[in-house]
């Protein structure tokens, strides 16, 4: 516990120090969403229709953006190396590191996304399923996206890699979790997408710590 | 047993083991395709309600079944040379996703000709093939980390990752048409007691299913030794190999 202070200190450091670090993915989900309603009819009742797979998917793309560097920092500096030799387990740290990640940048993102549903004219039954069906499948992204850039460590090119390894194993959790605010909006029940959501958020977390701190540890053999 | 398979997994033995198998494959591939794709195409009833379409079954069906097996083989490959750290699985699994990613190309490419027809469609956004196209790319995203990082073995390790946490995808596309309402239809060959498609019609397909997996069985294992030979070039066997094939 004494170290996940510490790991939650120094990301919330780093993140005030670095501030166009998470306001940048923020900015860019603004950007697209709008550039969505640009695209369309001007004030076309259409556009509601697309707005939960707006959302989701520009929130995804924009938490995306900060995945690929998440351990690149640690690595160049030695931090990594420090953290394999510690005491605590590597997982455990590892899990830290990433629910740190997931409050800084996660959670703003499915904030913001209840305003631009408003804007995009989402009715109010809808923003509830959309607001935590974000904050869980953020949480899922990140800990897939965890994965990824720390198997991807120390690659000249790891930016560009990371859609295709990320995105794909994503698909169910924008099916179920577009799917809940549809529910939502079509007078159906929102909760059970969720929970399926929900479920793999905690299939994410409990599995892919393990694996990240073993694909950490085999970019130093 | 045991020493028959802890001699396989030693690069050289494998290598001659490959070497001997793979013309008996090519040859058992080539017969079956042939037969069954004759028989098929050409000798097999036309379908009562699909007339000559439903031939392109001999090929959907092969490749979308195999496009699945090969998945779970990558997979399985991936664990071992995860647990066991297995310089051959490492290979076997480079190897396979090129060949995985074909056939799951050519499965969703002959099932877009064959719905268009068929079902009206080139593509409708239903379970198993948004499963199917999800599975393309896993197959892309883990033949990509294989290339992206120069160091063969965290290469083989970190795409070994990939495929087994991709591997969720495999029982969703193997079980979505049962799960999900679904335009696909449901499996015609492979139910127990009575099949429901005509033995002039199924034992072709049979035979491709089989001929199908020769052939990807022969090309894996031919790309295994491809790999196995780019790693373990500077190594006195291969010097050895390639005095003899001079």
């Amino acid at each position: 516990m004494k170290v996940w202070r510490a790991l939650w200190r120094r990301e919330w450091q780093l993140a005030r120090a670095q501030a166009t670090d998470w306001l940048l993915p923020l900015a860019f989900y603004l950007l697209v969403a709008s550039l969505f309603a640009f695209g369309g009819k001007p004030n076309d009742p259409a556009l509601v229709g697309f707005a939960p797979s707006i959302l989701w998917v520009g929130a995804l793309l924009a938490a995306l953006m900060s995945l690929d560097r998440l351990f690149h920092p640690e690595f160049e500096d030695g931090t990594l190396e420090q953290w394999c030799l510690a005491d605590t387990p590597l997982p455990l740290i590892v899990t830290a590191k990433l629910l740190a990640h997931w409050l800084i940048q996660g959670v703003p993102l499915a904030v913001m996304a209840v305003p631009m549903a408003a804007a995009l004219g989402v009715p109010d039954n809808g923003w509830l399923p959309l607001l935590l069906g974000l904050l869980l499948g953020t949480l899922c992204l990140v800990m897939v996206g965890g994965l990824a850039s720390s198997l991807a460590v120390g690659l000249p090119r790891a930016g560009a890699l990371m859609p295709l390894l990320v995105l794909p194993l994503l698909a169910p959790v924008v099916i179920f979790g577009s799917g809940s605010v549809r529910a939502a909006l079509s007078g159906g029940d929102p909760v059970a997408p969720l929970y399926f959501v929900g479920f793999l958020a905690v299939l994410a977390m409990t599995a892919l710590p393990w694996a990240c701190a073993s694909a950490l540890r085999s970019a130093f053999d | 047993m045991w020493t028959w398979f802890h001699r396989l997994a030693s690069p050289p033995s494998f290598y001659r083991f490959a070497s001997r198998l793979s013309p008996w494959l090519t040859a058992g591939s080539l017969l079956l395709l042939g037969y069954g794709w004759f028989a098929g195409l050409v000798l097999a009833p036309p379908d009562y309600q699909q007339g000559e379409a439903f031939r392109i079954i001999y090929v959907h069906v092969p490749a979308a079944a195999l496009s699945l097996s090969v998945y779970s083989g990558m997979a399985v490959a991936g664990a071992v040379a995860l647990i066991w750290r297995m310089k051959l699985a490492e290979c076997v699994l480079v190897a396979a996703a090129p060949v995985g990613a074909s056939l799951t190309a050519l499965a969703l490419i002959t099932g877009m000709l064959w719905g268009k027809p068929m079902w009206g469609t080139y593509w409708v956004w239903d379970a198993r093939l948004t499963s199917e196209l999800v599975l393309l790319f896993l197959y892309l995203g883990v033949m990509l980390i294989a290339q992206a990082i120069e160091e063969p073995r965290r290469a083989a390790r970190a795409a070994a990752w990939l495929a087994i946490v991709g591997a969720i995808n495999v029982p969703i596309v193997k079980y979505s048409v049962d799960w999900w309402n679904s335009l696909h239809q449901g499996s015609t060959i492979l139910k127990l007691g009575a099949p429901s498609i005509s033995t002039e019609m199924a034992l072709p397909l049979y035979a491709c299913l089989l001929g199908t997996l020769l052939l990807v069985a022969q090309s894996v294992l031919r790309r295994a030794q491809n790999e196995l030979l780019r790693r373990e070039r500077g190594s006195q066997w291969v010097k050895a190999l390639s005095e003899d094939q001079r």
